[in-house]
Order: structure tokens, then C-alpha cells, then sequence
């Protein structure tokens, strides 16, 4: 007993070693930070100043009792509630009809993989003068049709849509190439199966094949989709500021006016840690719904 | 219940030809085997008669019926693949009732969420699950059926493949190596469970295999094809007894045949019975029908590489080189362990039943025997 402890002994302490790197930096990089931000949040601190107050939960109540805080979280939320639907839907439609459809095959998918690939504070100049309410490209096309086009970024009922469609347009890509390699790694034997237990119809082909093999690709696109919407800032800050009257407010927008434009980092650290907290509620939720319903093979 | 019959079937891939026409009948109710190296065609051509493929000229028909341009499930033939295909997400119950529910539900029964409310869709279900129920117990697989694929074994995929098959009643079943992926011993379990099942559905068997032991163990008749052509048709015992084909007597049987090439072999090597006939270009022997016999007085001589003794039988495989100086060519001898014991290294002769001795032309094509030809 007495000799297997002793060699028990540096075996855990190479264990330790081989694991130190990744230790280390994992604490350095994401649990000290973010234990840093928990301490900020708790204080008064401002970027710059040479003291602080310890004021508790101060900052907390304040944020909860933000109604601009609240707005940010609502519109967050709904961006989300239009982007991870989307960006997974058109992204699967995508991947099916440019895997049908043999002939220019790797154009297509390039073309629609550039959006993911582009800068999005430079992309979205680019939608900005493409939604100006007189000149924009977009305006335009729908005055070919007869309909005026209402000012997309500065109207209040039609600016949180418009950024979610500029959400999508830049994430689908993405999602496609998963599914376009999650596509080839299914097996032509089980439509072949499926063809002669007479599933030859598309849908019926998508709901006994495709659909559930894909489970585990959209499990991962849709997860990264989520955090990626819950991200969402470079549009906001670059089009809108969060205007008009706070209608297209985000929380990772709200946390940069607060913290950068006003300076208030204590603050700013309260928002942050719920902004975290959320994240990883959702994940968690996310991963435990989709686990059980996805079948890995 | 259904015979087979395909006429001269042509399928290429892109500019490669891998079936040249090729015609083949088959009788209702019978055990077919296509057999044949890999790239031969014979998976493709099952492919055909599923209809999953289509030729690019020929006809086929089914129980007397063409079923050319007929979608698969339109055709009354059930595959089982030789990867199994079954659906992983779905339990060993839902994989055999999916071609029971997608044939008698309608699209809205089978719906989400709504299908299941819809009206006839619970005495419809009770009758697949009788069904299916049925095809569970007669494979045995019962008490598998709430698993899914991935927590079966390969044998109880095997099974669960067969019974997605059969629930259905097909009247032709079509088979693409289902055995090649089971364990030796498993393996032959299977084969004899399959040929049971033949006998108890007496249903049209097409079942394709590279292995010539499944085609000689199970088959009533054997289809032995070889790059895209059919080469011979005929009982296991007739493929052995008769090859018409040098590519078949190779192809047929374990040990593999003996083959003298007379082109390489000096006349006086060979002794002068072989060259009974001028055109003879190989002689070709089973290993039950060579002898060894002193050096110099057979059909070779050559020297022992390896005994192998297997209780039953005794197989002595010898080395006789070439005058020409190339690869030595290999025999197998059967001897019964009783007989005289040979070391490996020792020199012999090797001797042969001649009137088991088959003639070949130099295109591999069997020269009949001069009795037959006077007859």
C-alpha cells in the first residue's frame, strides 16, 4: 500500500505538469478576467481614476432598474429569436440545393461562404448606403415594384429586422459549409435504403435521412449561431448607435456606451456578468434540449 | 412470387463499360448467386434490378411484369445492404415498420406533431405492430426491437436488416454482401440461417457475394460473372465439376485449381497425354484429383514448399519452376493424412486423374473432352 502512494505520487505530479500550460493559460486568459470583471462590478471604479469604493451590489440595482437596460436585453433577445432560425434555415436550404445541383458546385459555395469572410464593420457601410432611404439599392429595387421603402435604419419598427437580415446575410454562409460537409458524410446506401422502403420523395427523404443525421451538424450550427447573434455589436455600433430612441439597443452596445462612451467601468462589469451569465444559461440550456434529441452515430 | 429475367442489360460509367449485355433468367422461388471478383458488375447489376440504377439499354422484368423506368418501391423487391443501411436515429422496431408505415399511412397520418391524431391511423399502427411483431419473433430478435443500431452487434444489425426486408412479403429479395461485414464464425451461421429463410419464404433470392464458399454453400444455381460478362450458369456442382472457363475453375473451389500452362512447359515436360489436341494451351486439375508420384513420372515436377494437414485432409502444396525461368507455378495435392509422409523441400512428381483433367484454349475457353465431341 505504502509503495503504490509513493509511486502514486509523481505520477500526479507529471499529470499536473503535462496539464500546466493549459492551466495556466486558461487562468490567465478566461478565469481571471472574468473574476476580475466580477471585482469591478462590485465597485465604482472608473477607467483611469486612481481609487475606488467597494458599493456591493450597487451597480446591479441600478442596471435592474435601467429601462434602457431592459430594452437592450428584449431587442437582444428578439435579434437572436430572428437570426438562429434564419441563419440555420437558409443555410440547410442552401447546402441541399447546391449538393443537388452538381454543376458549379464549388462557386456557389464560395460565393456564399464570402459574407463570413468579410469584415463586418467594413460590410456594414455597405448596407448602410444600401438601406438609405432615397438612394439605397434597396429602396430602389422596391420602387421598381411600386413600394416605398420605408427608412430601414431609422425607423423604429423596421430597424431591429433590418439588422437581423444583415445578421443572416453574413452568417449563413457558414452554417452552409457545415451542412454541405455534414451532406457528404451521410451515407448514399441509406437513401438507397430509404428509395426502396419507398421513401423517394424529397420530404419524406429529408424527414427518414437527411434531417436526422444531420442532428449533430445543426446541434454545432445552431449553438454557434446563438452566441454568435447574442455578439452582435459591429452593425449596431457602425448604423444605428442603438437609435432611433434605443429601438435597436443591444446589450454588447449598451456595455461599450457605458463603459467607453461614459466611462463607467464599474458598471459597465455589472453588465457584463449578466451578459455572461445569460450566455452560458442559454448554452447550457441549449446543449441539454438538443442532447437529448440529437442522435450522435 | 416472381421469376427474374434481365436481357442483355448495358451500364456504363462515364466511359468505363461495367455491364457488357448481359442476359440472365432467373427461376421464381430460386437461390441465385452472382459471384465474381470485386469491379465485376454484379453489385451494379443488383442495383439495376432494384431500380436504383437505371441501364443504359436492355430490359428487365419481374414475375413477367417489365418494370423498366419503375421507381424501386415500385417494383416489389426488398435489398439488404451490405453495410445493413439501417436508420441509426430509429429503434430496431421503427427500422423494420418504416416501409409498412410509408406504404399504408397516408402523408398526413405520417405528419409530426398532428399524424398521430389523425383518424385510422391507430388500427393501422396495431396492424404494423402485429407485423411487425411477427418478423421479430421468427428472427429471432425480439427482445431487441426497443434498441437502436448503434447498441446492436453486427449480427443483430444483420438481422434487424433482414426483418426490415422481409416485413413486407416482397416477392423478390435482393442481397448485396450481407455477410462480408460478420465475423468467420458468425458468418457462417448466417449462411445457413439465410438459406433457411429461403426455404421458408420460398421467395426469389438474388444474393451477391465474392466469396465463392457462400456461392457454393447456398445457392440452388450460381451466376459467375467476370468483367461485366456473365461467364457461366449452373449448379455449384456443375461450376466445379464443368467449368467452361478457365476464369471459372480459377475462380471456383478452395485450394484453387491447378494450372499447367503448356506454353511455358516443354512438351516433354508435360509428358505426351496433354497434347491429346493441338490447341490445348493449359491443363487445369483439382487438388482431390492430383497425385504426387516419383519425380519425372507426372504431368511436373516439382518441390514441396508446405504441407498442411487439417485432420480430414492433407494438402501438400508444391513449387515446379519454369523452364522459361519465371515465377515457379504452384500446386495443391489432397492426400489422406494416412498417406506417406512428405517434408517440405523434398523433390516429386505431381500426377493427375486424367479423366478429371480439364483442356483450356489459349483464351481460357474449355476444350471439350474427344469422347463428348464424338458423341
Amino acid at each position: 500500500m505504502t509503495s503504490r502512494s509513493a509511486s502514486a505520487a509523481p505520477h500526479q505530479h507529471i499529470g499536473w505538469l503535462a496539464a500546466a500550460p493549459a492551466t495556466v493559460l486558461l487562468a490567465l486568459l478566461l478565469i481571471g478576467p472574468v473574476l476580475a470583471v466580477i471585482v469591478f462590478s462590485l465597485t465604482d471604479w472608473q477607467i483611469g481614476a486612481s481609487a475606488a469604493r467597494f458599493i456591493g451590489l450597487a451597480n446591479y440595482h441600478e442596471l435592474f432598474a435601467d429601462r434602457v437596460f431592459w430594452t437592450a436585453f428584449v431587442n437582444t433577445a428578439l435579434y437572436v429569436a430572428i437570426v438562429v432560425p434564419g441563419t440555420v434555415g437558409l443555410g440547410l436550404v442552401v447546402a441541399l440545393l447546391i449538393e443537388a445541383r452538381p454543376s458549379l458546385r464549388g462557386f456557389y459555395r464560395a460565393a456564399h461562404f464570402l459574407p463570413v469572410m468579410s469584415t463586418m464593420a467594413a460590410m456594414a457601410i455597405v448596407w448602410g448606403s444600401m438601406l438609405h432611404p432615397t438612394i439605397g439599392a434597396v429602396n430602389r429595387l422596391l420602387a421598381e415594384f411600386g413600394i416605398a421603402g420605408p427608412n430601414w435604419l431609422r425607423d423604429a419598427r423596421f430597424v431591429l429586422p433590418a439588422l437581423a437580415m444583415i445578421g443572416i446575410w453574413q452568417g449563413f454562409g457558414f452554417a452552409m459549409v457545415l451542412f454541405v460537409a455534414g451532406l457528404k458524410a451521410i451515407p448514399q446506401s441509406l437513401y438507397d435504403a430509404a428509395a426502396i422502403d419507398g421513401a423517394d420523395g424529397i420530404v419524406d427523404r429529408l424527414r427518414l435521412v437527411t434531417l436526422p443525421l444531420l442532428g449533430p451538424v445543426t446541434m454545432f450550427v445552431l449553438v454557434l449561431t446563438a452566441t454568435r447573434a447574442f455578439e452582435v455589436f459591429d452593425t449596431v455600433r457602425v448604423l444605428t448607435q442603438g437609435g432611433p430612441n434605443f429601438a435597436s439597443e443591444v446589450l454588447l452596445d449598451r456595455l461599450y456606451t457605458e463603459s467607453f462612451d461614459y466611462l463607467r467601468t464599474g458598471y459597465g462589469a455589472a453588465l457584463t456578468v449578466v451578459y455572461l451569465a445569460v450566455v452560458v444559461l442559454l448554452t447550457l440550456a441549449q446543449a441539454r434540449i438538443l442532447d437529448r434529441r440529437v442522435h450522435y452515430a | 412470387m416472381a421469376g427474374l429475367s434481365l436481357s442483355h442489360i448495358v451500364k456504363t460509367h462515364g466511359p468505363t463499360p461495367v455491364l457488357r449485355g448481359l442476359s440472365l433468367d432467373i427461376r421464381d422461388g430460386e437461390f441465385l448467386t452472382l459471384v465474381g471478383p470485386s469491379g465485376c458488375g454484379k453489385s451494379t447489376l443488383l442495383r439495376l434490378i432494384a431500380g436504383l440504377d437505371a441501364p443504359d439499354s436492355g430490359s428487365i422484368s419481374i414475375g413477367g411484369r417489365v418494370v423498366d423506368g419503375l421507381r424501386p418501391k415500385e417494383r416489389d423487391v426488398a435489398m439488404v445492404f451490405q453495410s445493413y443501411a439501417l436508420y441509426p436515429h430509429l429503434s430496431a422496431y421503427d427500422n423494420i415498420a418504416t416501409p409498412l408505415r410509408i406504404r399504408r399511412l397516408s402523408v398526413l397520418q405520417r405528419a409530426p406533431l398532428f399524424g398521430p391524431l389523425m383518424p385510422g391511423r391507430r388500427a393501422i399502427e396495431a396492424e404494423i405492430r402485429r407485423e411487425v411483431e411477427q418478423t421479430a419473433e421468427l428472427l429471432d430478435i425480439a427482445p431487441l426491437m426497443p434498441r437502436k443500431p448503434g447498441q446492436l452487434s453486427g449480427g443483430q444489425r444483420q438481422r434487424v436488416a433482414l426483418g426490415r426486408a422481409m416485413v413486407r412479403h416482397p416477392s423478390v429479395f435482393l442481397m448485396d454482401e450481407p455477410l462480408s461485414n460478420l465475423d468467420a464464425k458468425l458468418r457462417v451461421q448466417m449462411r445457413a440461417e439465410i438459406t433457411a429463410l429461403h426455404r421458408r419464404l420460398r421467395s426469389t433470392f438474388v444474393f451477391v457475394t465474392h466469396d465463392q464458399a457462400e456461392a457454393m454453400t447456398m445457392s440452388d444455381r450460381v451466376a459467375v460473372m467476370m468483367a461485366g460478362e456473365l461467364i457461366q450458369l449452373g449448379t455449384p456442382q456443375e461450376l466445379y465439376d464443368n467449368p467452361q472457363d478457365l476464369r471459372v475453375a480459377e475462380f471456383i473451389g478452395s485450394p484453387k485449381i491447378n494450372v499447367l500452362p503448356l506454353n511455358v512447359l516443354s512438351r516433354a515436360a508435360t509428358g505426351a497425354s496433354a497434347a491429346e489436341c493441338d490447341d490445348v494451351a493449359a491443363l487445369a486439375f483439382r487438388p482431390e484429383a492430383a497425385s504426387l508420384c516419383a519425380p519425372e513420372a507426372g504431368l511436373a515436377t516439382g518441390t514441396i514448399t508446405a504441407v498442411e494437414n487439417l485432420g480430414s485432409d492433407l494438402f501438400v502444396h508444391c513449387e515446379a519452376p519454369r523452364p522459361d525461368g519465371g515465377a515457379p507455378i504452384p500446386f495443391v495435392v489432397r492426400q489422406a493424412p494416412s498417406s506417406r509422409r512428405v517434408v517440405p523441400g523434398e523433390t516429386v512428381g505431381i500426377a493427375a486423374d486424367r479423366t478429371r483433367l480439364l483442356r483450356f484454349d489459349a483464351r481460357g475457353r474449355r476444350i471439350a473432352e474427344r469422347q463428348e465431341r464424338a458423341a
